[in-house]
Parts: C-alpha cells; structure tokens; sequence
C-alpha cells in the first residue's frame, strides 16, 4: 500500500509528534508513504476566507504533484485534508475550475489524485481487523474520548464520517483495545484560531470541551487534527488555571496511541513532547498476557 | 426610521454581488434558527446567523456585511449540514467577510490581522512558519507577551523550528498568488459590470 | 365527400384576444370536406350548442370540429350535443386552439392565428376519417372492498353498508381500529379516542352488511370498474375463528414474551394474542415467528388448555378470490423514522420519544396506566421539551410537506403534561402553529394561556444526553439568542409518512401516487377522492396527511361515490380500445408487456393453409380492460394494432393537412 504523503505545516513545527507517529505507524502497517517533494502550505483556514482562487490554487499544487505520481495522498492533519478535497471536488466539478486551477499552479491537476484523511485511510483502506491483527500491546483499561472536531465530518462535501456520530476513530480505538466513550462535545468545534486572535470567544468552546471530557470520567482525548491538539492540549493549563480546575487530560494523536499498542517505543512517537504530560497515563496500561495478535 | 424599499435599494448592488460570488440561496431559508441553535460561537455574536440569512434574503447586505457575526464564524458549517433547507449558511457568512474586507468593514481588528500575517507568510515562504505567526501576530495587535509563555516550553519539546523553511518553490508559490489574485480581480469586475 | 362543418370558439376573450376567430372561420371555408364554417362567442353555451344543432340539420353535415378548449374540459358536451342532433359521438373532433394556442402565445395575434387554422385543419383531416362508434355495457357487482380497517376504513364501510351494499373490509393487523384505537385523547375537544372508536369498531363488526377479513392481505387485483377480481390472502391465524370465544386462557398461560407492536414496545405481549384489550375480533393470533411451538416443535400449551378447542397449528394461508364493483383505499400512514437525526440522537436517547410513544404512556390503559414516566428510569419528568416538524418541512432529512397534524397533537399533548405534572415546565419547540380548523386556534390558545406551556419559535440544532438530563439546544428567533435547555424528556412530533409498502400496493392494485407515496387523486379540487383509475377510491391519510375530522368527512365522500356507482345496474364502457388485426399479427407478444393494464394476452388461433389447419398465437384486447393508452400501438413492429378512434390512418391524416399547409407557406 503506498500513499503519497502530505503532512502539512503544522506537522512540521507544533504537530511533529503527529508526523512522528504517522511515519512509524505506518512503517509498522506496511504503509509506504512518500512525502510531497517540496510541498507548500495548504492555505488552511486563511485561504478561503481571503480569496477563494488562493484556496484552490495552493492545495492544488501538492495535488497536481502527487497525481503526476499517480498517487492519492494521506493527509494526517483535518484542516489540510479538508482544503485539499475540496480542490479534488472542485476540479472535477467544473471544468472552468481546473482551467483556472491549471492557471495559478502552471500544470494540469484533474482530480484524478485523490485526498485521504489518514484516519480514513487506516479505516477503509486497512481496515480494522488488520488493525486488531498487528496489536501488540492492547490498550486495556484505557478509556478515551475521540474527538473530531470540524473538517472530519464537515462540511457533507468533503466529510469522509458522519456529522452527527462519526464513528472511524472509535472503532480504531475498539480495535486498540480501548475502551470508547461516549460524549456530546464530539464533533463541536474548539475555535481553531479564535483561540488565537478572540482569546474572549475561543477560550470558551475549548472550555466547554474540556468540561465535556471530564464529566465522561474518561481518561484522556484522541484527535486527528493539529490545531484541535494545540486547543486542547497547549491551552488546557491556562484555561484550567482561570477556573480553579486541573484537567489533568492527556490529549494524543490516534496515531501516537496505534504506535502505543503496537508497541513502539513512547519518545519515537513523541508523545513526551506534549503540554500536558502523556507518558504517565500510558504506563499505567494493564500488560496484558501472551500479546499480540489474538 | 428609514422606509425599507430606500434600505434596500442601498444595498442593492452589493445584494447582486453576493449572489454572484457565493451561489446560496438564500431565498429558502425559512428563518427556523437551527444553524444558530447549533453554532459552537453564537452566543458571541452580534446577529445570530440566522439573522445574517434574513438580511441577505431581504437583500439589505450592507448591513449583513458590517456585522461581527461573519467575523466570529468559525468556519465549522454545523450550520450547513444542519439546515433543513439545505442553505450552506457557513458558505455564506464566508463569502460575506470576503466581501466586507474589500470594503474595509472590519469590526474584528485582531482577527482580520492575524489572517494577514497568516497569508503574508505563506506568501514569503509557502509554508505556515509558526513563530512568525505568534510574533508577528503580536508586533501588529499590540498584544507583545501573548502566547510567549508557550514559546520557551515548545522549543524546549523540540517543537518550534526557529528558522522557517527556505522554500525551493518560491515561484510556483508566487505564481499561485499572483494569478489567484488576478483572477479575483477578473471575477470583481465581472459582477460589478453594468452597475 | 364528407360534409365537415367548423365552429369556432372565442371563449370570451379566453381565446378571441388573440386569435382572430373570424379569420380562422374564414381559412377554413373552402377547405376540403368543410361545408360550413363559422365562429361565436361561446360555443359551449346553450345558443352555442342551439346553433351546432340546427346547422347539423340544414346543412346535412355528417360530422363536426368545434375548435374551443381542452377536449379534457368540453369534449363530453360537445359529444351529447351532436349525439342530440342525430350524429354519432364519435364523429366529433376538437381543436385545442385555447391552451394549446391563445394561452401560450398572448402577444401575436398573425401568427396565433395562422397555429390555430393549422390546429382546425388538422381536426378536419381526421375527422374525415373518424368511423362511428357504439358504447358497450357491463354489468355492476354490487359489492364493495375497503383496504385498511382505521377510523377512514371503518367510516366508509359504515356509510357503504347503511345504503345497502354489502362492503369487506380487509385489514393487514389482526384488529381493526388502526392508529386511532393507539392516540389517547383527540383535540380540538379532549374526547377520548377509544370513546369515540370502539362503538364504530363494533358497529362495523356487528352490521349485517359489513364483513370483517382481519390479518389479511392483498394478494391480486383484476378487472375493472364495476367488476374487480380481487385475490385476498387470509394469513395462517392459528386459531378458529368459528370455535374460539375469546376466552384470553391461551393468552394467559402462553409462556413467550415479545415487545407489544401496540404498545410501541414498551410492554411484552404474548405469542398469541390479541393486540389490545378492545380488538375487534377480540380473537388471538399465533405470532408463528416468535411462538416456541412453531420455533422448536415443543410447547403446544395454548392447545391443551384451550376450551373450545379452537389452536390449530396446522392452519396455512388461504388465498380467497372475490369480485367487487369499487375499491376504496384507506390504508392510512407510518410515522417517519427519526433515526435519521443524528443530532437528535439517532433514536437511541431513550427518553427522546414520539409522540404516538407519548399517547400511549399517557393512556390510562397503556404501559404506564395513564402516569407520565420515562421510559430509562420510571420517575416523572418536571421539564419536558416537545420538538415539531421532525421529518416534516425537511427536505434534507425527512418530507418537503408539511404533516398537517403535529401543531395540534403536540398542543394537546403538551395541555396534558401541565394538567398531569402541575410543576411541570413544558417548552414548544415550533417554527409556525398551524390551526386551520374548527375550534384548533381556540384550543393553542389555551394551551399557552391557561395552561402555561412556553412556546419557542426556534428549531432544535441538537439534543445532547447528558447524564441523566437531555440538553436540547436551538434558537429562540423571536429572542434572536441561543436557548439551551435541561429536559427530562424530549417528545418529537414526527412525520406523518406512506406506509413503506404503499407504492408495491397501489401498482398491485393499479393506480398512480405521488412523489412520496401518497396516493394521487384524480382532481386536487374536483375529485379529491377518486383516483385515476375508475372505480378505486381514497380516505383517509393514505391520500396525505390528515387528521381524524378530514379522514371521516374523506371517508364519507368517498363511500358517497361508491354508492353511486354500486346503484347502477350496468356501466358504460369507452369505445376507444385496441383492435388486433390477427392477419398481420406474427404474435410476438410485445404489447403483452407493455400495457400497463394486463388488457392484452396471447390466444392461439386456428387458420387454414395451403390446404392444412395450422395454429398460431395472436394478440388478443380485453376491450373492457383497455383503457385507450396507445401504448401497444406504439409498439407493435408489425402495425397490427390500431387504437379505435386514434388509427394510424387518422393521425397521418392529421400530420398530413400539417405538412401541406407547411408546404404551402
């Protein structure tokens, strides 16, 4: 199974343990996966909101060389899978579209190359019995919260899981061994950037989530998207601070809990790099007997 | 009070530009308030995005687009996948800041700021620099110290590359740029022929 | 030589304003086969009519175009008016000169004028080749069958039998009574359903006229008006209907449990049972999927202690084929699936309820015994939330229609939380209260004023469980400001939809329905209760959605109609079928299966050759199935089949006055 890959900006500086784990994940799967040379940023939330040309023309380009490749892309982060399926979308729609696609990039992207989520790619393409196969060390007694966040599940366009109840992740995560539970914030939106620039509005809906998660006596939250890792993961301890509360939720990558179970070693994938520290939780993981395969 | 048939006409030129440039049809919209049920940042908002919707259908845009509503919006379209009509409101709000920006109607500074730095570094390197972002965003919004406390801890997790990619694409990268805005400006002139 | 003569109508000024009607007059002077032309201002009217009459007798013309409206609108009088002159009916044809001409082309009068000499030309091609033809009769069975044993059933056949014609009805479950004999109270006046149901339930079952085939269906519809075979499958009961008394031993000793269909399943029934305590026949059936003596062979405990004797395990399906003369559907409506609603839960909250869910934990003789719980952990619920226009009004998710019903059910239902929990809140989630009918304003009003419950004007983005509390989240539009509340229970006034099997129904039976499968009626005005195929009728919800007061008065029209057909002994038929030319026919059987009315078959006839008997198959019309589509004519490789009045000959006559006078410019 080979894939081309895109990890996008993020994975490169805040994400990289997302990038980490994504490439030892995938080594352990027999997912051959060769990076975009040269790739150049999505455009991500700023593009569209600027000009749409520039939303279309920057996520084409890494799409045009994947094609030329004759490759479809495994794209980890939820924002850059988001903006690269709707050029895919978009060329194909309209043949004025790819025109003046061809226009911004200087050569042809047909849509021929398609966009996958990384998570989509290890729920279809792989397939959870093949995950359950390659377990080596079985998330026992883990109980997680999936959290999907936006560009996942909307909009219906580019959505690859439900809008309402996805349930990819969850069953990866029953593939793991670990114990999924339920919540309502799982596909409310942290704020991507307003944490950023409105502190006064995006401090709250990442509040809210992190309330959410608590109350589900879960121990810790697995995500597929960098900007909802920074939210929840960097911004905790603040906003835990403000209110008198420590959180104290760990929030990791799906890939860095697949790397957990199967038995990669915790820095490869990481996971000692988060604001909230993450190891500690994953020690406490029941050893189970025999391991592997079952 | 202003007569509503002089409210309209004002906004009549701008009415025919939004419907041009988003394609949403708004007209269906039967105000029921499901997308401002469900929006993660309604309760910070000016208008409610159903109002947003009103305004447009009623064609006063002018004012839709001097609203803070379209500036607050996530971008997350639970709207849109909610809608009973099938109305993208997310769309909508979008191409509404759009349109507000090139006006100069910006009620929302820090946002419309950090949006810039975004594009202008991307636009320099063609690819997101993250302490460019973080600095840069602080230099222009006044605010020097914040988020700084996250900058030591994340170069101390090896997270930050203090120095941004040199890019070896540089003019693919102006290339998309330049033509992306060429063909805007085509588009602006389109919709705003024959006013 | 044919002697045509022309009449052109003006209609008013529907037609004259612009079309020259004189003008057309005057083209067709001359034209061949016109002995007569003329124009007036409204043909239809009597003078009009007068004037066709006497100009048929002084001209001695043999045949008429009149060139006015739609023939769909007029032809049958124009037809009676010839007929009075002495001509045949059938040597009329008419020009379409209003919607077809002046309608569409309001602003050109020239070239308005010259499509309408064209149209008239046409008319007087063909009709010198019309032939003369004779209406046949058929005889009437005087008995009628009713689909759907609910409240719209139950009403027709009552109205059916009192005029004295013997009426079936046939129902699917193993009572009649349908979703009325489920709902609790009915608004606008707080009668108790049952109260107001079960008298009629009796009153069918008891009614010398009226014949009862419960947990039945239908298997086949043949014939036609007048005379329908209808094939009917009585399903294995079980029991003997003949020998059992209704006695409820079997019932109570039976030692299988399953989910109570009645009771929505938030009670166990039996194996055998009846579905509810007032079931008419208040008789058991055998639920052979989940019954232990049908699942494993052991068991067999109802048959011992049953004291008539009346289990009969060895009982199979037996299909009954009886001739009726009408057919009135009444097969009723589904509630809409919520499941489809992820934010509200994918049906899987059990405290977001239905509001049938709701009529059955507040009836005094459901699951609850009348008191308000909720179904995850039995205790009363203070804050209940009642969502509208859940399917309905949805084009995304559910129905583009509006379900008629829900502002009403859920106003009263939302009265009888306040009145049986006084500390209760309830919240109306709404986007418009629709009360068009008697007294239904009156009752919305009283629910808000007298009895407090607090209407939102907002729909629901998202329910939320939240331990043991539902968030519901929305709008209130009026406000202009997010609304979030904590429910204890959430009921949702879902859709009133088709039943999944409508449409497989309505082909088996033969007539048209909608995009949502609902049946169609003939006229949305006119005929609101006849379909387009003669002799089967609607009531009831299976039309549209519909409340208890329109499915009776529905049902009482419709058995209006039934009755007027049952009173005649004979029935006219149309003379415009099919006719097989059995020379050329090489029997291939093509228009067999294109006609949508099983009107053609396959015969084998016997023929002499070259000195020997040979036999070979031909087509065969059933003239009183035909009902003049075409289609086979269409079909056919060989032009062996002609339509009656629309013969090739007639219609490349027509076609041929077109190119001449296209020719001719």
């Amino acid at each position: 199974m080979k894939y081309a890959y895109y990890p996008g900006c993020s994975l490169d500086s805040t994400g990289i343990e997302f990038n980490l784990s994504t490439k030892a994940v995938c080594k352990a799967l027999n997912v051959e996966l060769w990076e975009i040379p040269d790739w150049n940023c999505c455009g991500s939330s700023s593009a569209h909101v600027t000009n749409p040309y520039l939303a279309l023309g920057l996520p084409a380009r890494n799409m045009a060389i994947a094609e030329e490749a004759g490759l479809d892309v495994a794209i980890p982060c939820a924002a850059c899978y988001a903006r690269s399926k709707n050029v895919e979308l978009a060329v194909k729609e309209s043949d004025d579209t790819r025109r003046k696609v061809a226009m911004m990039i200087g050569r042809e992207y047909k849509g021929e190359s398609k966009a996958r989520a990384l998570v989509d790619v290890f729920y279809h393409d792989l397939g959870t019995e093949m995950i359950k196969q390659k377990v080596q060390k079985p998330l026992k007694g883990l109980k997680v919260l999936t959290y999907y966040g936006c560009l996942f599940v909307r909009p219906t366009k580019t959505a690859f899981d439900d809008a309402e109840n996805p349930i990819s992740m969850d069953e990866i995560m029953t593939a793991l061994g670990a114990e999924v539970m339920s919540w309502s914030s799982k596909t409310e939106c942290c704020g991507a950037s307003l944490s950023a620039c409105k502190s006064t509005v995006g401090f709250p809906m990442i509040e809210k989530i992190l309330d959410d998660a608590q109350k589900s006596g879960a121990d810790c939250i697995v995500t597929a998207c960098p900007m909802c890792m920074a939210n929840l993961d960097m911004r905790q301890e603040q906003i835990g601070k403000k209110k008198g509360v420590h959180y104290g939720l760990p929030v990791y990558y799906i890939t860095e809990l697949l790397g957990i179970a199967l038995n990669l070693p915790p820095k490869s994938l990481g996971i000692d790099r988060h604001f909230v520290p993450a190891i500690d939780l994953l020690n406490k993981i029941e050893p189970t007997t025999g391991g592997g395969g079952q | 009070m202003e007569e509503f048939s002089q409210s309209q006409a004002k906004s009549k030129n701008a009415a025919e530009e939004l419907q041009k440039r988003s394609h949403v049809e708004a007209a269906k919209c039967y105000q029921c308030g499901k997308c401002s049920g469900g929006c993660p940042v309604a309760d910070y908002m000016d208008i409610m995005p159903r109002q947003v919707m009103r305004l447009v259908q009623l064609g006063l845009v002018e004012e839709a687009l001097k609203s803070k509503a379209i500036w607050l919006c996530a971008g997350c379209s639970t709207c849109s996948v909610r809608c009973p009509k099938g109305v993208d409101i997310a769309h909508e709000m979008e191409t509404l800041r759009i349109m507000a920006k090139e006006r100069g109607y910006i009620p929302e500074k820090d946002i419309d700021k950090f949006h810039n730095i975004y594009i202008g570094l991307m636009k320099g390197f063609g690819r997101m620099y993250e302490p460019g972002l973080i600095v840069g965003r602080n230099v222009t919004t006044g605010h020097l110290l914040k988020d700084f406390s996250y900058g030591i801890p994340y170069l101390v997790k090896r997270k930050l590359n203090l120095l941004p990619y040199r890019p070896k694409q540089k003019d693919d990268i102006k290339r998309i740029f330049e033509t992306a805005e060429q063909l805007m400006q085509q588009d602006l002139a389109e919709f705003r022929e024959g006013r | 030589m044919k002697r045509v003569g022309v009449f052109i109508c003006h209609c008013g000024t529907n037609i004259a304003a612009s079309v020259d009607c004189a003008q057309v007059a005057e083209n067709l002077k001359g034209y061949p086969n016109v002995v007569f032309s003329t124009d007036y201002k409204y043909m239809c009217s009597e003078p009009g009519q007068e004037m066709i009459k006497e100009t048929i007798k002084r001209e001695k013309l043999d045949r008429v175009v009149v060139a006015s409206c739609s023939p769909r609108m007029h032809e049958p009088t124009f037809r009676r008016c010839i007929a009075d002159a002495g001509l045949n009916p059938y040597l009329l044809e008419m020009a379409n000169i209003r919607e077809q001409c002046s309608w569409v082309h309001p602003h050109d009068m020239e070239r308005a004028t010259a499509k309408a000499t064209d149209l008239v030309k046409m008319a007087v091609a063909k009709v010198s080749h019309d032939a003369p033809l004779a209406k046949s009769f058929s005889p009437v069975t005087k008995r009628a069958l009713v689909v759907g044993g609910g409240i719209a059933g139950i009403q027709t056949a009552i109205d059916i039998a009192n005029n004295g014609y013997q009426v079936d009805i046939l129902e699917k479950q193993p009572s009649i009574g349908g979703k009325m004999a489920q709902i609790d109270k009915t608004f606008p006046t707080l009668d108790c359903s049952a109260c107001i149901l079960t008298p009629k339930m009796v009153e069918a079952s008891s009614h010398p006229n009226i014949n009862l085939i419960t947990y039945a269906e239908l298997e086949k519809v043949e014939g036609y008006v007048g005379n329908f075979d209808v094939t009917i499958r009585r399903k294995a009961r079980s029991v003997d209907l003949n020998k059992c008394t209704g006695c409820g031993t079997c019932w109570g000793k039976c030692p299988t449990k399953v989910d109570s269909e009645f009771e929505l399943g938030m009670t166990k029934r039996k194996a055998i049972f009846t579905p509810f305590p007032q079931a008419i026949p208040n008789k058991p059936v055998i639920d052979r999927e989940h019954c232990l003596k049908f699942k494993t062979g052991k068991c067999g405990l109802c048959q011992k202690i049953c004291p008539t004797g009346a289990i009969d395990y060895t009982q199979e399906d037996e299909l009954v084929t009886t001739r009726y003369g009408a057919i009135v559907m009444a097969t009723g409506y589904e509630l809409f699936d919520h499941s489809v609603y992820g934010e509200y839960g994918y049906g899987k909250y059990p405290d977001v309820i239905t509001g049938l869910h709701f009529e059955r934990l507040i009836n005094a003789s459901g699951p609850t015994m009348g008191k308000i719980k909720r179904p995850s952990d039995h205790t009363e619920p203070k804050n209940v939330v009642f969502i509208k226009c859940v399917g309905s009004r949805d084009e995304t998710k559910g129905k583009a229609y509006c379900s008629r019903t829900c502002c009403m059910y859920t106003a009263k239902q939302a009265t009888l939380v306040r009145e049986k929990i006084k500390d209760s809140n309830v919240y109306v989630f709404y986007m418009d209260v629709r009360t068009p009918g008697k007294g239904y304003e009156e009752f919305y009003n009283r629910t808000t004023e007298t009895y407090g419950a607090h209407y939102i004007r907002g729909r629901v983005s998202k329910i939320t469980q939240d331990g043991d509390k539902l968030r519901v989240r929305g709008e209130d539009t009026l406000l202009g400001r997010p609304v979030e509340i904590e429910a204890d229970m959430v009921v949702l006034a879902t859709a009133m939809v088709a039943n999944a099997d409508a449409a497989k129904i309505a082909q088996l039976v033969g007539f048209s329905y909608d995009k949502d499968d609902f049946y169609t009626e003939s006229h949305p005005k006119l005929a609101p209760v006849e379909t387009h195929t003669a002799g089967v009728f609607l009531a009831g919800a299976c039309q549209g959605p519909k409340d208890i007061p329109d499915s009776v008065a529905q049902a009482g029209a419709a058995a209006v109609k039934v009755c007027a057909l049952l009173s005649k002994d004979m029935l006219e038929t149309e003379p415009i079928t099919s006719e097989v030319d059995t020379k050329t026919c090489a029997g291939c059987g093509h228009c067999v299966d294109v006609c949508p009315y099983h009107a053609i078959s396959l015969t084998t006839i016997e023929e002499r050759l070259l000195g020997q008997t040979i036999t070979r198959s031909v087509a065969n019309v059933n003239t009183s199935l035909c009902q003049g589509c075409g289609a086979c004519t269409v079909t056919c490789r060989s032009s062996s089949i002609n339509l009656r009045h629309f013969t090739n000959e007639q219609i490349l006559a027509e076609v041929d006055a077109l190119c001449q006078t296209i020719q001719n410019k």
